[in-house]
């Protein structure tokens, strides 16, 4: 958000982390949805390297009357949503210092190509950002998530618990995961989402 | 109007379909992919991958000339491979209209060089379109067919990596109605060799009327601002800009070649500083040097290496420094990519890196065979590059080389090289990996896969019988998975004296037929393993360490592909007799 910038014309930055084949894409797909049925222009973009599964992902989502980058600049997210230690500790530095925060799913994903990952695996990342005083919600969503049935539901967990923090009321999210996801999936995923928003709450 | 948030690839597509195209082609390469794959969604449009960007350049070439309105599509390298027909096709001019997309890629994030094919379309005398937004990559494709008619120009829609993967709104329309358009055959236009000097002046009077159409043209847009800064800018960066600096007056160009030069004398002469913000080369920059405009500045304070963004633009303009990540104080892996759980070209690299061979790479997923843990891959340039490299290392001197090269990178560029091979008498030993598709920009049909596009059943080429029929004598086909045929057929090409090749035949486990078959997961019995660590140093992704240092195989990421079992020397690893539930499962194993 620019330093002119008044409350109106506020453009809300997120930008989401994890793994490849967590689910980062679809997450920031349904946001940018559920913005554009708010009528807010909408920007969105994805960077991740030639993997396509185990690399690093990030996905960046801008809305609000008028959005020119689609890139989240470093230190101006309201939202850093990671759906893995690593990759939130990655990208905290995004999080706007005074009012953003940074949503951390508490699991690791050990960098299998990585010699020695095993023990160099940072897994106090969430004990170093609260240190670092950043605003720190940690939330097991990868647990939820295997608890209702399927672990590969993170990512709606952990949207669930983004769209607490994102303005844009429940309704319209329900409305975006109805109509975007398949019939099949619908049911769990509706759940997994309303578990993510009481995380949210219980740790807010 | 129906909106809709669309990548800037899908507005490429869209914008092809509703302007009336009715032939495309291309060859995969990131960032333009998506382009064909979203267009062949499309009704009435004959699209389709060839065989490589020159044959792809040339059919569309003809179809223009025949009367269509056509797209070409392809990453900036592709069209080096494609430059023998760009530099010769403006001479005869096009018919129907004929835009060429070249997306560049700043920042290498999957290419092998940083290449800004605005100097290719000068050299060509091709004008230069390039959009700013997902609208514009819809509305400039519209426009560029358009102009390439009026003007008879072949024209290139120019994009950059974030143009062309961000997503942002663009109205939708109804297709327009588009008939062919009468052709002649006439070798005064089209026989360019025999009647070049008849048709070189048109190229430069056509560009000449081209930059007129620039001066005035609504693309090159002036946005009104302080006096004191002016930007010229194009393409992505435009956004950048506006983000950063919202009060300087802006000369947007949407066409960077030819360029507007009256316009942009004026706009300099108005501001008393102007900052020119272009990704990838200083080619307005270049442009306006050249006028005699010296109040700029452009690369010097920017830079040319790598992707624009906001934060950079920030950093150069002094306007206050980002924030960095706390690698200084704490430890940051890195995610390194790796082969997919499952992959065939592991048993390759093993082998090679095992038989202490000098082998040169090609493009593709393969390209990982370079790094740890197999580090068997030693040089690595461009398509098709494996066998003219290797025959070269030979020709040098070096014993035992090896060329790797993929199925859809073999036919695209290696066949030549192979003839020359055969030909001059070489005797390296080729491996071709054989997964049956493009893989490395998301799993896409090729000649020798026998689907199209649309997924449509195609005459399928053999690559064994290809290779016997150039002259080689020793080809062996043999399972990717199967370490020890692997290690056999590589001794065996090896030792014979004369060119071999080993053909590593296995499907990409990313293909629809190969994720969604049924499979027993490999498990490992912890009574019989020893921690010996054979298994991780399969490096696969789905083989994890639990808490007790034992291995364990992540059930759903399991492909059965059986090498962890194959490397275990206490028969500790087998299939799972029942099918693991995917609820039993920990998230986003890697």
């Amino acid at each position: 958000m620019l330093a002119s910038a008044t409350q109106a014309d506020k453009v809300h930055n997120i930008l989401f982390a994890g793994v490849g084949g967590q689910g980062v894409l679809l997450a920031a797909e349904l946001t940018a949805l559920a913005a554009l049925r708010m009528g807010f222009d909408v920007k969105q973009t994805e960077v991740h390297g030639v993997s396509q599964r185990g690399g690093s992902v990030e996905c960046h989502v801008r809305f609000g009357p008028r959005v020119w980058s689609p890139m989240v600049t470093p230190g101006e997210a309201d939202l850093v949503v990671g759906l893995e230690k690593l990759e939130a500790l990655r990208f905290a530095h995004f999080v706007q210092r005074s009012y953003g925060t940074i949503l951390v799913n508490d699991h690791a994903i050990i960098p299998g190509s990585v010699a020695g990952a095993q023990e160099t695996y940072p897994f106090h990342a969430i004990e170093f950002l609260q240190q670092k005083s950043y605003r720190v919600m940690a939330m097991p969503a990868s647990r939820v998530a295997r608890d209702l049935g399927d672990g590969r539901m993170v990512n709606t967990v952990m949207l669930g618990a983004a769209s607490a923090l994102i303005p844009i009321p429940e309704e319209t999210w329900l409305s975006v995961l109805e109509s975007r996801l398949p019939a099949r999936f619908r049911d769990a995923n509706l759940k997994a989402f309303a578990a993510g928003r009481v995380l949210a709450a219980g740790s807010a | 109007m129906k909106r809709e948030l669309l990548l800037g690839n899908q507005a490429i597509a869209r914008g092809a379909w509703e302007a009336g195209v009715r032939f495309a082609a291309g060859y995969p390469g990131t960032p333009s992919t998506e382009i064909l794959e979203t267009l062949a969604h499309y009704p009435d449009v004959d699209v389709q991958w060839s065989a490589n960007e020159k044959v792809a350049f040339e059919e569309g070439m003809g179809a223009a000339i025949g009367g269509l309105r056509v797209l070409v599509a392809m990453k900036h390298v592709g069209l080096n491979v494609a430059a023998d027909p760009f530099m010769v096709f403006p001479y005869a001019g096009t018919n129907g209209g004929f835009v060429v997309v070249s997306a560049d890629d700043p920042g290498m994030h999957s290419s092998q060089n940083e290449q800004d094919n605005r100097y290719l379309a000068r050299m060509a005398k091709v004008p230069v379109l390039e959009p700013s937004d997902a609208q514009e990559c819809k509305d400039f494709v519209k426009l560029g067919l358009e102009l390439s008619e009026a003007y008879g120009a072949p024209l290139m829609l120019r994009t950059t990596t974030r143009l062309a993967h961000h997503k942002s709104l663009v109205s939708l329309d109804e297709p327009q109605p588009v008939s062919r358009r009468t052709f002649t055959a006439d070798a005064r236009r089209f026989s360019v060799p025999i009647y070049r000097r008849l048709l070189r002046p048109q190229v430069e009077e056509r560009l000449e009327r081209l930059r007129q159409y620039a001066e005035g043209s609504p693309i090159n847009r002036l946005e009104a601002g302080d006096a004191s800064v002016g930007i010229v800018t194009s393409g992505i960066a435009y956004q950048y800009a506006k983000e950063v600096l919202p009060h300087a007056g802006v000369l947007r160009l949407g066409m960077t070649h030819p360029l507007p030069t009256n316009l942009l004398r004026e706009f300099c002469s108005k501001h008393e500083k102007v900052y020119v913000i272009e990704e990838g080369e200083p080619f307005i920059e270049e442009a306006l040097l050249a006028l005699g405009i010296t109040n700029i500045e452009g690369k010097a304070r920017f830079g040319v290496i790598g992707e624009y963004s906001p934060e950079r633009l920030k950093s150069a303009l002094g306007l206050g420094e980002a924030p960095h990540d706390h690698a200084a104080e704490i430890r940051i892996l890195s995610r390194p990519p790796m082969l997919c759980v499952g992959c065939g070209h592991r048993t390759v690299f093993s082998s090679l890196r095992q038989l202490k061979v000098t082998v040169a790479g090609d493009i593709g997923c393969y390209t990982m065979g370079a790094l740890p843990p197999y580090e068997a891959s030693h040089t690595t340039f461009c398509m098709g590059a494996s066998i003219g490299t290797a025959f070269g290392l030979e020709r040098a001197g070096e014993e035992r080389v090896v060329a790797v090269i993929g199925d859809s990178t073999f036919v695209h560029s290696g066949i030549p090289s192979l003839v020359d091979a055969v030909y001059n008498g070489s005797h390296l030993t080729l491996v071709i990996l054989d997964n049956s598709t493009t893989g490395m920009t998301g799993g896409q049909p090729h000649p020798a896969s026998g689907r199209r596009i649309r997924g449509e059943a195609a005459p399928k080429l053999d690559l064994a019988a290809v290779c016997r029929s150039l002259g080689v004598e020793q080809v062996e086909t043999v399972d990717t998975w199967d370490r020890k045929a692997i290690n056999g057929a590589l001794r065996r090409a090896l030792a014979h004296a004369g060119p071999a090749i080993v053909i590593a035949k296995g499907p990409c486990q990313r293909l629809p037929e190969m994720a969604g078959r049924e499979i027993t997961p490999y498990i490992v019995d912890e009574s019989l393993c020893t921690q010996c660590e054979a298994c991780f140093k399969v490096w696969c992704p789905a083989i994890l360490r639990s808490e007790s240092g034992f291995p364990t195989i992540d059930p759903v990421e399991c492909t059965a592909c059986t090498v962890c079992a194959q490397v275990c020397p206490t028969e500790a690893i087998y299939p799972a007799v029942h099918l693991h539930a995917p609820s039993q499962t920990s998230a986003g194993t890697p």
